[in-house]
């Protein structure tokens, strides 16, 4: 079996008295995608943000490659995240900065020995991994929904991750960018050889993308397995309405 | 039977969330003074700010101390004249803008200008997630955003008003000039005769005190701001009215304490 890479165990967090997440458990191996779905505000991106350090929970443990995140010290906990790899489902884009700015300001922060030429190369490298070669002088503001997304993936690729995190990767896009999205997630794993959670209500995208689906009901994993598994022979009335919501209504 | 909805509080809703905001101010504060000694240093990024503040403050401060340059001798002129008194123009000019009008119109248009912009930018960044990618980046947001901020406008503030200063001086000259012909230097001999030591130094230390006060209240709206765009909005809007109201409350403070060593 492939080694973990991300193991969360009885994970619990609350806002005042909203129980957002009621005990977690969740396994990530390594080269694998596992999509989280639910509906909005059950929790997802939560979890996701338990996992980089950026929540920390109420009880419970996430172990991040080896270490546990909420045991981490700044320093390593800044040095597990450069390992971690974050898209942010509005792209989280540095709306002062230039495209080529904003990817090179990973690499400016953390590999300090690098030159100029060196920089550019790998900014060019992952600029043309998503295919959007062109933008590179280009501000944010200038860009299409779907190319923040590529920019903002390519954002976190530019440090070479062992992991992913996606935060509703497609939200807000059509769906032929939509497929571009699914495809360049794909495509990500496959190049860097990343392990990746997808946070999504897409079930178009999760089944494009994902090996395993954990569906979160009521703050715990009501639903897992393969997309057969959990959609197609569930029993669950809430996970069939989730998937009759999608397909049917959208095949109308 | 509807649920009990009552919340405990320790004195009302309203006062606890009062003192709640003074603690995570002064808790903002604290990680300020215990984060600026430490590296990484952002040399770059202050550097970058204080070409934001300063330079691009310029045209406002500059318009702004000439014209209440002038505005401020002409209303002096005939109260002085009445007396006898008119040749002390250039001294009564030279007291009240470096002494308060200098250091006060200064930081009232920075807080304006600097304190909104700082507070709607951070804001803004705070709710598109900016500041989380950062962090994820492995940068430290604070130290990169916030402590950048708050050393150029106290770096810049001061800077500020010496210029505010001089070119209110010069409004005051061209106006003086115009009705009593006196010459510049003449005019700048009777400004340094009126002014000490204690007026100069003093001028400086509120400076740096508005600036970090500007630069403080800016960053923790912004850090601070509510989701949404309106957040944003609200976030720029609290940046000036409390970093006015601090200055107003400053340099008050700040007077007691200098007529304090002022006296004989």
């Amino acid at each position: 079996m492939e080694k973990k890479v991300i193991e969360i165990r009885g994970l619990k967090k609350s806002f005042g008295d909203n129980h957002v997440l009621r005990g977690v458990d969740l396994d990530l191996y390594k080269g694998e995608n596992v999509v989280v779905l639910g509906k909005s505000g059950t929790g997802k991106s939560v979890l996701i943000k338990i996992v980089v350090g950026l929540l920390t929970q109420d009880e419970g443990s996430v172990i991040v490659l080896g270490k546990d995140v909420a045991k981490l010290k700044p320093r390593e906990l800044n040095e597990l995240r450069l390992k971690i790899g974050f898209s942010f489902q509005a792209s989280a884009l540095y709306d002062s900065m230039t495209v080529k700015e904003n990817l090179e300001f990973p690499l400016v922060r953390n590999i300090k020995n690098l030159t100029r030429a060196e920089r550019t190369k790998e900014v060019e490298e992952v600029l043309d991994a998503v295919g959007l070669m062109q933008t590179l002088n280009q501000m944010p503001s200038e860009l299409s929904g779907g190319q923040r997304k590529r920019i903002g993936i390519a954002r976190t690729l530019i440090l070479k991750p062992e992991i992913m995190l996606y935060d509703e990767p497609t939200a807000g896009l059509d769906p032929i960018t939509c497929m571009d999205i699914n495809n360049l997630i794909n495509q990500v794993r496959e190049t860097y050889n990343t392990s990746s959670i997808i946070i999504t209500h897409d079930l178009t995208c999760a089944r494009d993308t994902g090996d395993r689906m954990a569906v979160l009901l009521d703050g715990v994993f009501g639903a897992t397995g393969n997309f057969e598994e959990v959609f197609v022979g569930s029993d669950e009335e809430r996970v069939k309405s989730f998937y009759d919501y999608n397909f049917i209504t959208n095949e109308k | 039977m509807p649920e009990n909805t009552t919340k405990n509080y320790f004195i009302t809703p309203k006062i606890d969330s009062f003192f709640s905001g003074l603690a995570s101010a002064f808790r903002f504060v604290k990680r300020f003074f215990k984060e600026v000694w430490f590296p990484p240093y952002e040399f770059q990024e202050v550097v970058r700010q204080c070409y934001q503040v300063g330079y691009n403050s310029l045209p406002l401060i500059s318009l702004t101390g000439f014209i209440v340059g002038i505005v401020f001798t002409n209303q002096s002129r005939p109260s002085l004249s009445e007396f006898g008194a008119a040749s002390w123009l250039p001294a009564l000019i030279a007291i009240a803008i470096v002494r308060a009008m200098g250091p006060l119109v200064t930081a009232l248009i920075a807080a304006g200008k600097v304190g909104s912009s700082i507070g709607a930018e951070l804001g803004s960044m705070k709710v598109t997630e900016q500041i989380d990618a950062m962090e994820v980046s492995g940068t430290n947001p604070y130290k990169f955003l916030v402590v950048s901020r708050v050393l150029a406008t106290t770096f810049m503030i001061p800077i500020l008003v010496m210029y505010t200063d001089f070119v209110g001086l010069m409004g005051s000259f061209l106006s003086v000039n115009a009705n009593e012909k006196v010459s510049l230097t003449t005019f700048f001999i009777q400004v340094f005769d009126a002014l000490s030591f204690l007026d100069i130094i003093s001028s400086v230390l509120k400076s740096i005190l508005f600036g970090f006060t500007i630069g403080m209240v800016g960053c923790y709206k912004g850090w601070h701001s509510p989701k949404g765009t309106e957040g944003v909005g609200r976030a720029a809007n609290g940046s000036v009215v409390m970093a006015m109201f601090l200055i107003f409350i400053e340099e008050l403070l700040s007077l007691q304490i200098i007529n304090f060593f002022r006296m004989p």
